[in-house]
């Protein structure tokens, strides 16, 4: 595996590892990992680094839901064009266009659930071209960006084995 | 104390020294464990799906004492990847564990009087195992200047030309040392002149980070005189499962099957089908874990060596094997063990070859691999 692609994937596991410690799991010396990095960083291929909430343990917990949209495009608005529109809004913290059923699969944020229908019916159904949304609000989240929220204590392994 | 009730062959071997120490660790809270002789991931999910699905199938019958016909030719294809050739109708027999295969390998090769050369450090159950078939264990101490490689001149230091039997592990437990095609080279007109017969534990083949695994039973001089060991236990993190096999010459492989047929008739059927599975859609699993052992080891011998403490650099299995700041690993590991509340294996449970060194286990994530390493700096101070 290339330096670029094992410190995209370690960094995807845990972006807060230091320089010394990727230095030390890749067997590589800290300034080509600070230089590797700088460079991703440059060409927008590392585009942040954020924490995994497990929001089931904390005092309050935002609303989030999922909403499918359908559009219709006409020959002077393509699917870049709304997606542009779209991403600018805060409330929309990921935006993806799918294969499928629908066009775009949204996931949305907010203080209440009537802050997102809100969100939804004023500030996202009247683009001109949605066609349609359908909202799936998170009642639970089991895993986010590939960390499971368990209490973390399943090794059922014995403490020293030969 | 003898007891009259019991054979003498079994009072004669003592209890596993990790025994004590497992103990030890066991009595303790917040015990960062590196001293787990396992896999931290588990069995590949297709392959634990199909198990499941041939239980619910009803597939609960015994197998062919051989074991089934598919696995077989399945892994002597796959091993085909270590220039390894076998004959699945005949060379070649699933087993429950490669321990089961190493109990029959000593049972079918030794006669009462046997020498066996066991290579040290090594796995604790060869030397109990020979002499529980009533062989006599000879001790081939292989040595940190060689990276605890096996070489001709300590085959002849030990006196292993008199030995009928040798066995070794590489890549090995404890020391996570490996040999390359030159270094069994090396020692193959030894073995063939005083016509000594191999048993080669290749459980952590999958598990090599610096090149690609050598086979005791790829080397022409070799193959007609040895068996290899393996199974799923490693590789695939198939420990509780139990599946293994020995592949070698048709004789000692029937021989093996003879004492298998009437000891164990069949290995249990249910890892027969996850490891079929296994075989057939999970490279990617076991390329998954082998990626993050590696990273571990890297980031376990960068430790050794800030903090200051010697270990050559291991590049198979899962385990570091530095040499203790005392001449007395185990006083160095109980008290580590005492102070810091880390476990590493002291080496001389492992054999007199592994005495001044500590077994360190990478099996285990990063974060607590991170919190052991700096919990030992702190307490070398």
């Amino acid at each position: 595996m290339d330096a670029r692609t094992e410190l995209l994937g370690l960094l995807r596991e845990n972006a807060r590892y230091s320089i010394s410690d990727l230095a030390r799991l890749t067997d590589l010396p800290e300034a080509t990992i600070e230089a590797t990095i700088a460079d991703l960083e440059d060409e927008g291929v590392l585009r942040g680094y954020q924490a995994v909430v497990d929001w089931g343990q904390y005092d309050s917990e935002p609303v989030r839901a999922n909403v499918e949209l359908n559009v219709a495009l006409d020959h002077e608005t393509g699917y870049d064009d709304i997606a542009t529109r779209l991403a600018k809004f805060e409330e929309i913290r990921a935006l993806r266009l799918v294969s499928g059923d629908y066009d775009f699969e949204l996931e949305i944020e907010a203080d209440s659930m009537s802050a997102v229908s809100r969100f939804i019916s004023e500030q996202v159904a009247p683009v001109p071209e949605v066609t349609q949304t359908v909202t799936h609000y998170v009642m639970e989240s089991y895993k986010e960006n590939g960390v499971v929220f368990d209490d973390g204590h399943d090794d059922d392994r014995l403490s020293v084995t030969p | 104390m003898t007891n009259d009730r019991l054979a003498n062959r079994v009072q004669g071997v003592p209890p596993s020294g990790i025994r004590r120490f497992f103990e030890l660790a066991e009595e303790m809270d917040d015990v960062i464990s590196l001293g787990v002789g396992e896999p931290d991931f588990t069995a590949p999910s297709r392959a634990r799906a199909a198990a499941i699905e041939s239980l619910e199938l009803g597939r609960t019958s015994y197998t062919a004492n051989r074991g089934m016909r598919q696995l077989r030719a399945k892994i002597a294809d796959y091993v085909r990847k270590w220039d390894l050739s076998y004959d699945p109708d005949d060379e070649l027999l699933i087993t429950t564990g490669a321990s089961e295969g190493l109990d029959l390998a000593f049972r079918a090769l030794v006669d009462p009087g046997d020498v066996v050369a066991v290579v040290q450090p090594s796995y604790v159950s060869y030397a109990p195992g020979v002499r529980f078939a009533g062989g006599e264990v000879l001790e081939v101490k292989t040595r940190p200047e060689d990276d605890f490689a096996l070489t001709t001149d300590v085959l002849e230091a030990a006196g292993a030309d008199r030995a009928d039997l040798l066995v070794c592990c590489y890549p090995n437990n404890p020391t996570g040392a490996t040999m390359t095609d030159t270094q069994i080279e090396d020692v193959v007109p030894f073995l063939r002149e005083n016509d000594i017969f191999v048993l080669s534990d290749e459980i952590y083949a999958e598990l090599t980070y610096d090149g690609s695994h050598t086979s005791f039973g790829s080397f022409e001089g070799l193959a007609d005189r040895t068996v290899v060991l393996s199974g799923f236990s490693k590789a695939y993190a198939m420990t509780g499962l139990r599946l293994g096999y020995a592949m070698g010459p048709a004789d000692v492989i029937g021989a093996m099957n003879r004492i298998h047929q009437y000891t164990m008739l069949s290995a249990p059927t249910t890892p027969q089908y996850a490891a079929i599975e296994a075989l057939t859609e999970c490279d990617d699993a076991v390329e998954r874990m082998r990626t993050q052992y590696n990273r571990r080891r890297n980031f376990v011998l960068s430790r050794f060596e800030e903090i200051g403490m010697d270990c050559f650099e291991a590049t198979g299995a899962f385990y570091a094997f530095p040499k203790a700041p005392i001449e007395d690993d185990t006083a160095f590991a109980e008290n580590l063990l005492e102070a810091e509340r880390v476990a590493m294996v002291p080496g001389s449970v492992f054999g007199d070859g592994g005495a001044g060194h500590l077994r360190v286990s990478y099996a285990t994530g990063l974060d607590d691999l991170r919190v052991a390493m700096d919990r030992l700096e702190s307490y070398l101070g």
